[in-house]
Formats: C-alpha cells, structure tokens, sequence
C-alpha cells in the first residue's frame, strides 16, 4: 500500500478568517482511492472549511496553511486559481445542502448538469445534451428529457438533489465532496439520496462527506473523523467509532442522539459544552433541577384539550384550495406529551395553530376543559389563551427585537396580574427555572446563542402558568449538544410542573425520546396514532413503517 | 445548526458600534454648525444679509467680506449663514408634513379592512406614478410660487412614498411571529398593536424619514433656483445660485459657494441618516 | 398562458392608474376652471358683463352639470385631446408635441448611459478588496446628494468654462448633448450602481455561485453568467424610480443648459399657471410610467421563470 498515492494528504491543516481565525486548528488525514471518509460534527466545529480547502474555495480574505495538502501527489497549497479550475469540477466535484438554494434558480437544470461538461470536456453541445439525459437517468431521474428543461423551483427536492449530484458527477471527477447532503431533506427523500450517493461510492470515486447528522454518516462512511473546535479528535473506522468511540467527546455525541433512548433518560453531559461557554455560563446550564411546584392539576381522565375532526384549506397562489389539515382527531390529557411527526406539508403545524386557536378550522372542533374554542367570545377566548402557550423553531423571530429578555418574560408574567417587584422576582425565578442567571435580564435577543434564546422562549410559555406547551419544532435549529440540553429541560419541567406538551417534530428520533403517543400525520390526515413504544415498534401503516426503515438509527446501520 | 456560532460577536459588536468614522463625524459636525447658523445666525457673520454694502459689487473673498460680495454689494458669507435657516425649515417642515400625512395614510391602509386599504393604496399607485418634481410643480401651478408653497409641494410629493413604506411595513409585522406569541398571551388586539406593531413598524420610517429630510433640503433648493421658491432677495442657497449663474463667466464662486453648501447639507443629511439605518438594522457599523 | 394573464391584470391596474390620474386632473382642472373663463375673456383690466362670461362658460362646457362634465374631460382624453393651454392658445397635446423629441433624445441618452455605467461599475466593484468597494461607495455617495442643478453646475464650470470642450447651452448638434446628459445620468447611474452591487454581492455569497465556482468557472463568466442575471431583476424593478429621475431631471437639465423640451415647457407652465398645459405633462409622464412599468413586467417574466410558473 505505502507505494500507492493517496488520493488527498491534508497534514496540520491550519485554515481561518478574520472573525475565526483558527477555524480549522491542526487537521490531518489521508483519503485513499474508492474510500468514503466522513467529517463530523456540530457547527463551528471546521468540518465545512476544512473540506472547501480542498477546492480552494474558502472565500475571499481567508488564509489556509497547511504542512502539507495534496491532491492525487500535487501540492495544491497556494495554487493559482487558474489551475485550480483544472481541478473543480474535472477531478473534485462538490454537493451542498438544499439544492433549491445550490442551483441558479434561474436556469433549467440541463444547463447546470452540463456546465462542468462545457468547462472540462471537448463535447460539442449536442453530445453534452446527450449526456445530460444519461446523467439524469443515472441518478435516478425520470423522464429526463422533461426533466432537463425544468427549473430547480419546479422539481420536488429529492430530485432537486440528484440533479445537484448530476452536476457534480458530470465531469467524471475523482472525489465527490458532499456538504451536508440529505440535511434539508424529509426523512424517505433523505434515505433515496443516500441510497443514491452509496451507489456511486461502489465505483472508484471517492467521497468526503461532511454531516453533523451520525446516522447519515452511519449509511455511507468507511472511516468517520469526528471534529470539534477545528480539531480531529478522533478518528478510525466508522463502525468502531459509532460502536466504540474512545474519546469522550464522541462518546457523549452519540449519548445526545435521542432516537436510541426512552423518554427519561439524560442526554445532555458536560463533554458537549464547549470550553469557551462552560466558562461564561457556569455548570448551572447542566444542574438538576431544584424542585418544582407543580401548577397544573395531576391528570385525570378527562383530557385538557378534545380536538374533533378538524379540517383546514387554503387558497393557493392559483386560487384552488389545497386541503392542509384533512379530518384531525385527538386528545391531550394533563401532564403528557403528545408527539406529532410528519413531514415537510403533512399539516402538523397547521395543527397546532388551530389548537392554539390563532387559525379558524373550516370544520371540526377544540375544546379546552369542555368548553368548545369557537363558543366562546373573544374576550372570553383571549382570558382562555393563557392556559395554552406555545414555543417556536425560531425564538428569535418570536421575540419583540426591540425587547430585553426581562421585557419578553416581563410581559407574559404581567398576563398573571403580577405587577413592579413582584413581577419581576418571578421573571428571575422563571429565569432560574429554565438555568439562566438574573444577569440575561437586560441582554436582547441578538445577544443570546441559540439555545439561550430557545430557554428564555420556554421561560416565556411558562411565565402565564399553562396546563398546556405547543412546541413547534422546538430543537430543529439547535446543535445536537444544545438539542439535547434543551429536551432534557422540557423533561424536567414536565416532570415538576405537571405540564403538558403538544410536541411537533419531522424528527422521528426526537419525537420517540419525548412522546407519551404519538401521531404520525401525513397530508393532511392521521395515518396511525397510538402509544410511543407500540408506533416505533410495532408500526400497522405502510406509512409509518416507510418512515422509520428510512431512519437508519445508528445501532441498526452498517 | 447556528446555535454555537451565534454566540460571539455580543461584545465586539457593541464595540464596533462606537467605532469612530471619519465621514460621520464630518457630517454631524456640519449639521451641528447649520443649526447654529439657523438658530443664533449673529453668532458666524456681523453682516446683514440685505445690507448693500459701500465696498461694493463682486468683490473676491478676503477682507472684511470673507466670501466676497455679490452683485448687489451683499456679503455673500452672511447670506450663506441665514439662508440656512431656511434650508433646515424647508428639509425639516416638509418631511414632518410628509411623514405625518403619509404615516397616517399608510397606517389606515395597513389596519384598515380590504376595502379602504384598496380604495388608499391605489390613490397612493396614482400618485406614484408622477415623478416628485413633476408633482411639486403641479402643486405650485395650483397654488402659486412662494417659500411656504414650495413646502407644500415638497411635503406633498413626498406623501405616497412614506404612506407606501408603512403600509407595508404594518403589513410585515403585522405577521411577525412575535405579533403571534403576544396574541397567544391573551392580550387584547389593540394592546399589541400599540406595544408591538406600531414601534417596530415606525422604527424603519424614522429612519427612512432622516434621509428624506436631505432629499426635501436638495428639492426645496431646486424650487428656489428654478424661481419657483423662495425669491431673492430673500437670502436662500437655491435663489442665490440661480442669480450666480448669469455671472458664471466672470466668476464662479458665487455658483460654487451655495453649489458647495447645498451638497455638503444633503451629503450630511444621508450620511447621518444612512448611519442610523445600519444601526437600527443591526448591522455592523 | 399564466403569463399572459399576469399581463393582462397588470394592463387592467395601469388602465386603472392612468384612470386615477385623469380623474385628479380633472378636479385640479374645475378647482381652477373659474380662473380660465376669465383669464379667456378677461385681458388687463377688461370688465367682461355676466352673458359675456356665462357665454364663455357654455364654450367650455362649464355650465353643466359636474358629472357631464367629467365624462366629457374622459371622452376628450381618449380622443388624444388635453385640451389648450391658457397662454399659448394651441392644444396641449400640439404645445407637447413640439418639445417632445428633444427630450426624448435627451431621457433615452441618459437612461443608456446611467443603464451601462451602473452595470460596469458594479460588476466590476462587488466583491472586490475593501479599499476599491469604499472609494466607489463614496463616490456613489457623493454623486447622489449632487442636486441636479449643483452637478450641472460643477460639469459646466469644468468642461464649459475652463476646458471649453462643450458648449454651455442650446441643442445644437452632439456636443450639445453630453453635458446634460451625464447631469442626468449620473446621480441614476450612481443610485442604480449602489443597489446593483449590493444586490451583487448578496447574490456571490449565495450557494449556488459556490456551486458554480467549484466547477472551475472563472470568476467573470460566474460574475456575468450567474450573479448578474439575478441582481438585473433588481434593477429592472427600479424602473419606476428610473423614470422619476429622468423626468424631473429633465425640467432642471434643460433650464440649466437652456434647452428646448418638455421641461421647459412644463416650468413655463408652472411659472404662468397654464393648469391644462402642467395636467398634460403630468398625464403624459403617468403614461410613460405605466407603460415601461407594464414592459418592465413582461421582461420580468422572461427574466425570472420562477415568476410565471411558481
């Protein structure tokens, strides 16, 4: 083997900006021919940068130093970018995430497949054509003739994604660096691109993959370097790394993932914060909670929230309505979770906001603690309001940009009837509840990480005393080391305050962590429903079963 | 999947923030010193801008006439220093006149029902699609030629486009998520939207108004040179360039010097106001 | 067949504007019609009797009742008729048509020019080294708080009077055209430049500009074939503004360079209050406004296929 050029040498690879200048801190690895080495982890962790070091397209006022970085032998550090253009496209091709956005939204994509074509081979522009539709055809695309004079708006995102592939295979290039591949894709979407990319790893191409999602990585990867802080700190084969990591990082990276364990369990742990925060937050974001009092009353039978057949359309942009919620039927009893997952159009979050009663179903019912939603007279329904909060995917967009974090909690604890001092020793005590200290009070919004602002939102729901959370996608922005902060803190409330929780996630591994049942929705309508363990185990839809052979968890993968 | 990246830039920014930058010290310091000449207009010249001097007609800067005399035998520098007066009455009174019509406008638009939001936004389409000038002189044709007209004409001209901004601005926040999350807190209709929509609907229009008050400054003095403003001898830039030109051959600065102001009040103006912008929209300065 | 209704509810809401526009001329018009039975009758001094003025009031129309009135100012202005100005004594529409071409001449040179600076400036400049971005920012800056007038003003001190390369006024031949043209074009070309290089460079950082770049194109065919389509559809939404410029520039452009055209005559209007002969011009740049508007959307289409078939 050692006479043999590796295809990429990277040694102490060192690459950053002005605002990071060490975003990639000492990377070293090698990449042999027809091998699949995948880069993971968090955001910020350099997995990106460092692959785009191998195109030479870290962008402009970035330095890249490296004691070594070859391409197929040649030193590609410092290379002019005219003979970088040899190499991108002709020997490197490159797949980001979302094609929607990775494609020129202005052209069809026949023209994007053959592109690379143009650049890197003699083809005349009929044999190009030609090549495109094989192109198309290969990556599974059908009707490629029709296909080829679309626009990417026009085409679903699954084949929205292979015709990204196409284009970056079109060329016939040696390595396929592949950037967060299946990341804005739904889950059966996700398991056909992946199947797809693992097809094309049988040939002799080799691939980069660069994911922060573990079973992606699972699926596809001969070796797995895990990265954290612009540092590899640990790598090996892919399944002694996911089966038997030795490094503590990767050991409590896999610990976080929620599909692998049952509801109660901890999945957040001290080796997923990073330094530099464990140093200006303090232990506090990963303490017990102390103990609760419980505001909610200890379930009964009767359930908090009765919805009956509900059904919602919307006029589309042609002025056809288009049925979003198509006959929805649950209960949710006090101090439970009630899991809802579907994917991207499945209604799921039109749901839920008729449950909150901000949207007017065409027909059907909600009724809180027997008194029907549309009974009610507007001010009586604005006094009902408290009892049902709700905590968004994006908290910052929920927040008022022009309040401090005592404002935002401020003006829901003021809904208690609580005024001056009294108001604000609870919009502390809140603070606390959620494991942030009195001195966030003043911060704004803009001034909060990811997971802060998600914790001052859940402080927020919390501050009118509800019986019932509406969380839409609350963990679906988050890292997973902040994911699994942010779950573990909903479990503790839930466990102290006797809340329950209205839990909406595309995300099955989420939705089996936190559910009590489940409802798994797709168009509209509820295609199964039942207790979680019966649903993930013993699934009666096709539907359902479809979605979960396509999460490969990572103890069933390889 | 941007949670940990976020979390930087919290003191830098405000630190940036407060970054001197030349240009914008330049700017507020020029508006600082119209003020002043508006205001206590003895303060910068003992002449009187009506005063015909002895010394006599075109007389080149130096002296006792720091900036020369004019045709008539006026200081040119005590004409500046009270013509600013009314550059800042034209640039502040018509955009207040604007801004107050237009706002009311665009908000009855944006809270309104359908039909009135219909019935307003095509009258705003309507005059949209006149140009400004072309407006404010349609306006003077109506009413006559004068300072106060001229205002009105500005005023007027500028109505629909702020009408336009808040409507829309109304209509973006109006379906902000942190609209929603206050409904959901049970508070009254009226409650969020005097805490929450009209702020944050008004903060853009503020700073949008800070600019336009550099745009009615620049209108107003076109009026003047075009004779339709402020006349002479009243001391105004406009009017003052406008007579300057039938001298242009001979001697240039009398153009220059009130070309010169004029620039130097809208660049400012812009400058101060573009400033504010990237500020409000959480920009690095 | 999408685009074409597109079109069609376009046409519909500028039919509407141009309607909204004639209607507001018309009530300008009667506020101020008492004024033109007299200024018709009454020279200096003169002390027309009642039937001379009632007379005069039944040749204009003026003694019916309002609606009558209105549907007869509606049915003239379809027929191309603007009625006659109150000093010349011709036809609105005669009195514009005789200034029409120079301004023309003059809108259209102007748009090219400030169209071509604002694209090369931009295409050139997005993206490029700190200092070369600043120095154009600036100078953009600088430009577009140039009133028209001062900027005029600065060219003829310059090239007028002290190189005497262009003549000072007058529309005689091409040379005659350049200064007034740039005094035009220069404050649009430096608004247009400003948006299409921030347009420009939001579109760079996009994902598919690093697709494109990681299949070794070069950095001008991705400029010129990826990002420049994308900031265009910017700029062609700027029409609007682009008109107003020209438009009003022109009244400022041709007083100062003492040019014949609509702006003069428009400011002659003002000046002697001639409310019909100010109604037409105004109607006549509403027209204009509508219908680059209305070429502006069909081009849009073209442009960007997500508009017609989203």
């Amino acid at each position: 083997m050692s006479d043999v050029i590796p295809l990429v040498e990277v040694d102490n690879l060192r690459a950053g900006f002005a605002a990071r200048p060490t975003a990639v801190d000492g990377v070293s690895f090698t990449l042999h021919r027809g091998e699949c080495l995948a880069l993971v982890g968090e955001s910020g962790s350099g997995k990106s940068v460092t692959a785009r070091t191998l195109v030479g397209l870290t962008g402009a006022g970035s330095t890249v130093r490296a004691d070594r970085l070859r391409f197929d032998g040649e030193d590609v550090l410092g290379l002019p970018e005219r003979r970088w253009r040899r190499i991108r496209g002709a020997r490197v091709g490159f797949v980001l995430q979302d094609a929607l956005s990775s494609l020129d939204p202005l052209r069809p994509v026949g023209r994007e497949i053959a592109e690379p074509l143009r650049l890197h081979t003699p083809l005349s522009g009929r044999a190009r054509r030609a090549r495109v539709l094989e192109l198309l055809a290969a990556v599974g695309v059908p009707e490629p003739e029709l296909r080829a004079g679309q626009y990417p708006h026009q085409l679903s995102g699954g084949l929205r994604q292979r015709a990204l592939i196409a284009s970056a295979i079109a060329a016939g290039p040696e390595l396929l660096i592949a950037d967060e591949p299946t990341t804005a894709l739904d889950v059966t979407i996700q398991a056909q691109i992946l199947a797809l990319l693992n097809e094309l790893k049988t040939g002799d191409t080799s691939m980069l993959i660069v994911s922060h999602d573990l079973s992606v990585v699972a699926r596809l990867a001969d070796r797995v370097a895990v990265m954290r802080d612009g540092r590899i700190v640990e790598e090996g084969p892919t399944e002694q790394v996911l089966g038997d990591p030795r490094h503590e990082y990767t050991k409590a990276l896999l610990a976080a993932v929620p599909a692998s364990h049952a509801k109660g369990t901890r999945l957040s742990s001290a080796a997923l914060v990073p330094q530099h925060r464990l140093r200006e937050e303090g232990e506090g974001i990963l303490r017990e909670r102390p103990s609760l009092k419980r505001v909610a009353a200890t379930a009964t039978d009767e359930p908090v929230i009765e919805a009956r057949d509900l059904v919602k359309s919307f006029l589309g942009s042609d002025k056809v309505a288009r049925t979003v919620v198509g006959g929805v039927s649950f209960d949710l009893h006090a101090g439970e979770t009630l899991g809802i997952v579907g994917e991207s159009g499945s209604g799921k979050t039109t749901t839920a906001r008729i449950v909150l009663g901000l949207e007017t179903p065409d027909s059907g019912t909600v009724t809180l603690h027997g008194r029907r939603w549309d009974a009610l007279s507007p001010a009586e329904r604005r006094a009902e309001r408290r009892r049902l909060q709700v905590v968004y995917q994006d908290p910052l967009s929920s927040f008022d940009p022009r309040y401090t974090v005592e404002r935002i909690i401020g003006e829901a604890v003021a809904v208690t009837g609580l005024t001056g001092t009294a108001r604000r020793d609870r919009t502390v005590e809140l603070l606390d509840l959620v494991s942030l200290d009195a001195g966030y009070l003043r911060r704004r919004p803009l001034e909060l990480s990811g997971g802060q602002r998600q914790r001052v939102a859940i402080a927020r729901a919390l501050a009118p005393e509800p019986e019932v959370i509406v969380c839409d996608e609350p963990v679906s922005a988050l890292d997973v080391s902040v994911q699994a902060q942010i779950l573990d803190l909903l479990a503790d409330l839930q466990e102290g305050l006797g809340v329950a929780y209205l839990f909406i996630s595309h995300d099955l591994g989420v939705i089996h962590h936190v559910s009590d049942r489940v409802l798994v929705m797709r168009d509209g309508l509820v295609v199964e429903s039942g207790d979680v363990g019966q649903i993930f185990t013993d699934p009666q839809h096709e539907y359902t079963r479809a979605l979960l052979g396509a999460v490969s968890t990572l103890s069933t993968a390889k | 999947m941007t949670a940990l990246s976020l979390t930087v830039p919290r003191v830098s920014a405000r630190l940036r923030g407060w970054r001197v930058r030349p240009g914008l010290v330049l700017g507020v310091a020029f508006l600082v010193l119209l003020v002043i000449a508006a205001i206590a207009p003895a303060l910068l010249t003992s002449h009187d801008p009506l005063e015909i001097s002895t010394d006599g007609a075109f007389l080149p800067p130096g002296g006792d006439h720091l900036l020369g005399t004019d045709q008539s035998g006026r200081d040119i520098l005590a004409r500046m220093v009270h013509g600013a007066r009314s550059s800042l009455v034209m640039g502040l009174g018509a955009t207040a006149i604007g801004v107050t019509v237009g706002a009311a406008v665009g908000l009855l638009a944006g809270l309104a029902n359908r039909f009135v939001e219909g019935a307003l936004m095509r009258l705003v389409d309507v005059t949209l699609s006149v140009p400004d000038l072309l407006m404010a002189l349609v306006v003077i044709a109506l009413l006559g030629t004068g300072t106060v007209n001229a205002l009105f004409a500005v005023a007027f001209a500028s109505i629909p486009y702020y009408a336009r901004m808040l409507r829309a601005q109304t209509h973006v926040v109006r379906r902000a998520t942190y609209v929603e999350a206050a409904t959901a807190l049970g508070l009254p209709r009226w409650t969020v939207i005097r805490r929450h929509v009209l702020p944050n609907a008004f903060k853009p229009l503020i700073v949008l108004a800070t600019i336009g008050i550099g745009n009615a400054i620049g209108a107003g003095a076109s009026l003047s040179f075009l004779g339709l403003g402020t006349k002479p001898p009243a001391p105004e830039w406009g009017n003052m360039l406008s007579l300057g030109i039938q001298y242009i051959s001979n001697d240039w600065t009398m153009v220059a010097i009130p070309g010169l102001a004029i620039t130097l009040t809208v660049l400012s103006v812009t400058v101060v106001g573009r400033d504010l912008k990237r500020r409000s929209e959480g920009r690095a300065v | 067949m999408r685009h074409l209704k597109r079109i069609a509810i376009r046409l519909a809401a500028g039919i509407g504007v141009l309607w909204g526009a004639a209607t507001l001329s018309f009530l300008a018009l009667h506020a101020t019609a008492g004024d033109a039975a007299l200024a018709t009758v009454a020279g200096d001094g003169a002390n027309p009797t009642q039937a001379v003025l009632d007379r005069v009031r039944a040749d204009y129309g003026l003694d019916l009742p309002l609606h009558r009135q209105y549907l007869n100012y509606l049915g003239k202005l379809l027929t191309g008729d603007l009625g006659e100005s109150y000093q010349q004594r011709i036809a609105v529409t005669k009195a514009i048509g005789g200034q029409l071409g120079e301004t023309v001449q003059l809108a259209v040179s102007a748009a090219v020019v400030a169209v071509v600076l604002a694209v090369g400036v931009a295409v050139l400049t997005a993206g490029r080294r700190r200092w070369i971005r600043s120095a154009t920012s600036g100078a953009e800056l600088v430009l577009t708080s140039f009133p028209t007038f001062v900027l005029g003003l600065v060219l003829l001190i310059v090239f007028s009077f002290q190189a005497g390369w262009f003549p000072v006024s007058g529309n005689g031949g091409v040379e005659a055209l350049v200064l007034p043209t740039l005094t035009l074009a220069l404050p649009i070309a430096a608004t247009l430049s400003q948006v299409l290089r921030t347009e420009l460079e939001e579109v760079l950082e996009q994902p598919f500009i690093l697709t494109a770049r990681s299949r070794g194109m070069r950095e001008a065919a991705v400029r010129l074939g990826h990002a420049l389509r994308h900031a265009l559809i910017q700029i062609v939404t700027m029409s609007g503004f682009v008109i107003g410029g020209l438009l009003g520039g022109a009244v400022i452009t041709e007083t100062l360079f003492v040019r014949r055209g609509v702006g003069q005559l428009m400011l002659t209007a003002t000046t002697t209050k001639d409310v019909p002969l100010v109604l037409g011009v105004v109607l006549l740049a509403a027209t204009v406004y509508v219908v680059v508007n209305l070429l502006v959307d069909i081009v849009y289409g073209l442009v960007d296929p997500r508009v017609v078939t989203a």
